[in-house]
């Protein structure tokens, strides 16, 4: 049980002395709290495993500093550090049974008997694996020894945090939403910081309270899934989290106006003279942008198809050579191939070389 | 669909009937042949029934004995030699290294005695262990060891055992690696993570995966050493006295020494019969190590 700072955490394959640009994690910065549920979210390749072992120790970081309650724990090996980590694929120890699977780290660190049997009892009981003890772990089914991973990271009472490397992919889509809300119940249960990788992101906005999103090495926003959702703070976020994506549209912004091929669009917010030479674009969630009948005040589109997801329906459309998506209100019937979008201002972001425009009032 | 009927395709099976025939069923009927007779040469054959399979499993006879004392001696052979080379074969594969240009340099050097043909192995040693100009007895007797492999049954068995060991180490060390190979890097991260001590990554990963190499490992050493007959051959052709003396160095003095063709086909095929049993054994063993179904897990 402990607070996990990260200090300046860099981590490059190729090298200390290699660009910066080439590192697999480029250095950060940030504090998992004791108790918390994070979620560790990028696309395949955007540092987020390296994170991961870095906190664990199997990879020693290039530069920086890991912090358990302010100890310094990063020379320390990973059978010293108090870490318990998930892996994608199910590890199970062939010759042994499923308790004894269980046991296994806990016996490694001389605990005592009786208190290994109630641990594993415990841990049996809340992975629904009693009836399976005895038996040898190499006959069960990929879920049921990927249960039995879970349960060894989970079998431990005092470790600091329990890491999760997409410890779900093996697991029939039925069966996922059973064990990932059964991890959400064990981390109530037993207080532990859980952190928690995918690439999927009703996975992490399922799991955690504290998603941290991950691009290209870098930590891009942390927050809670409302926060990414509503107030992205790199458009990597905006288009990543949420299905469709956020739509991203080059436009010259000043003061309350934003002007997209010389259409005005009013927003909430002021963001007086932005910085020239930057790449400044506005950025609205497809919820926020409603389709309507062209007219003369609204910004005008070709639309290109219609999603229907059931409960809402999305129109694909076009403004010049950028793609949009857009909510097609209910009872709004679309006639022709040309629309009119209007934009609900509130949820208009500005963003300037990707990065969140913060707007004055 | 009905079938075509064609009666012409027996022909096609011919060749390979006829190769089969002439390769193994009538050379084999010839030694079963043989081992029913005795013949006192000028190709005079004398029928003998199972005469000679009579005397080949009694000890009081000379051929019984001869056969039993060599077939005990070979059983030893096979043990110790087993006993050294597995364990010695997973040390080795455990402290070779894992990548780098050294896995490439580790792999020929292991493979370099694999390649040596038998008799030439059995001259290296012939000469190595020589007390006059090898290096090894010349030096074991300046440090003041009385070894000479030639007079000395103990020497002659050190020298014959150390010898398949120098030769065969490497292929139990090569199979060995190639299980450790193929463990997957999350089976050593998940071990660090729990903590588990060098041993314990041993016995609950590496061993258990090295199982079936294993299997194999010991399968193939058996039987090559079972009938092992070139190298002890050329190093001590036996000797001293019969110490060295394997079934097939036996049985080569019997059929080409002694020209006793119905003794000697009596002997092979017993030979024969028991490598058959126990490749029997260790095929039926592999084939059902691991191969129960697993259980289904049921609904939570």
């Amino acid at each position: 049980m402990a607070r996990i700072d990260l200090v300046d955490l860099a981590q490059s394959y190729s090298g200390n002395d290699a660009p910066l640009e080439s590192f697999a994690l480029k250095p950060v910065t940030m504090t998992w709290r004791q108790g918390g549920a994070y979620a560790l979210l990028g696309p395949s390749g955007c540092g987020k495993t390296t994170l991961l072992n870095l906190i664990s120790g199997i990879v020693t970081p290039s530069r920086g500093k890991i912090l358990f309650d302010g100890q310094d724990i990063t020379p320390l090996s990973t059978q010293k550090r108090n870490i318990a980590q998930v892996f994608q694929f199910p590890v199970i120890y062939d010759t042994m049974t499923v308790g004894q699977n269980l046991a296994f780290p806990l016996k490694n660190r001389g605990v005592a008997k009786a208190e290994v049997d109630a641990r594993v009892r415990q841990i049996a009981d809340l992975l629904d694996l009693t009836p399976y003890l005895n038996r040898k772990a190499t006959r069960l089914t990929a879920d049921a020894k990927q249960k039995i991973s879970l349960g060894r990271g989970l079998v431990r009472s005092d470790v600091a945090a329990v890491l999760f490397d997409e410890p779900l992919t093996v697991i029939d889509p039925e069966l996922k939403w059973q064990l990932r809300s059964k991890l959400k119940a064990l981390h109530r249960e037993l207080d532990l910081t859980m952190i928690y990788v995918t690439h999927d992101q009703t996975e992490a906005l399922t799991f955690a309270d504290t998603v941290v999103v991950m691009h290209d090495g870098r930590v891009v926003q942390s927050g809670t899934p409302a926060e990414l959702f509503d107030k992205p703070a790199h458009t990597f976020v905006g288009y990543f989290i949420g299905s469709p994506g956020m739509n991203i549209v080059p436009a010259e912004v000043s003061g309350h106006e934003a002007r997209i091929d010389g259409h005005v669009i009013g927003l909430h917010r002021n963001y007086g003279v932005l910085p020239a030479g930057k790449k400044i674009e506005i950025g609205v969630r497809p919820e926020f942008v409603d389709v309507a009948a062209p007219a003369s005040g609204l910004l005008s589109a070709t639309i290109e198809r219609i999603d229907d997801l059931g409960r809402i329906q999305f129109a694909r459309v076009r403004v010049g050579n950028t793609k949009l998506a857009a909510r097609v209100p209910p009872g709004f019937s679309i006639s022709g191939d040309t629309a009119g979008l209007i934009f609900n201002p509130a949820n208009v972001h500005v963003y300037a070389d990707s990065h969140l425009v913060e707007g004055g009032a | 669909m009905d079938k075509t009927i064609n009666q012409k395709a027996w022909f096609l099976v011919l060749p390979v009937f006829l190769v089969v025939a002439f390769s193994a069923v009538l050379p084999l009927m010839t030694v079963v042949n043989y081992s029913m007779q005795d013949t006192f040469g000028n190709n005079q054959f004398f029928w003998n029934g199972v005469g000679w399979f009579k005397e080949l499993l009694d000890p009081s006879t000379d051929l019984g004995g001869r056969f039993l004392a060599s077939l005990g001696r070979n059983l030893f052979f096979s043990a110790v030699i087993l006993a050294i080379e597995v364990p010695l074969g997973i040390v080795v594969a455990l402290s070779m290294p894992r990548e780098g240009w050294s896995v490439a340099a580790c792999l020929v050097i292991l493979a370099l005695p694999l390649l040596i043909p038998w008799n030439v192995v059995g001259t290296i040693w012939q000469i190595f262990g020589r007390p006059d100009i090898g290096l090894l007895g010349y030096v074991l007797n300046h440090l003041g060891l009385n070894y000479n492999y030639v007079s000395n049954e103990v020497d002659a068995w050190v020298t014959v055992i150390v010898m398949d060991v120098w030769h065969w180490t490497s292929l139990v060390a090569l199979l060995c690696y190639a299980g450790l190979k193929s463990i997957p890097d999350a089976y050593y991260q998940a071990a660090q993570i729990d903590g588990a001590s060098r041993w314990a990554v041993f016995k609950a990963i590496q061993l258990p995966k090295m199982n079936r190499v294993l299997l194999i490992a010991v399968l193939l050493r058996f039987m090559d050493s079972f009938m092992i007959y070139t190298e002890p051959f050329v190093v001590t052709g036996g000797g001293p006295g019969n110490s060295t003396t394997f079934v097939s160095i036996e049985l080569v003095k019997i059929a080409l020494g002694q020209f006793d063709l119905g003794k000697a086909a009596a002997l092979s095929l017993v030979y024969n019969l028991i490598i058959l049993i126990v490749c029997w054994v260790f095929y039926t063993v592999m084939t059902n190590a691991g191969s129960e179904r697993p259980v289904k897990q049921g609904a939570a």
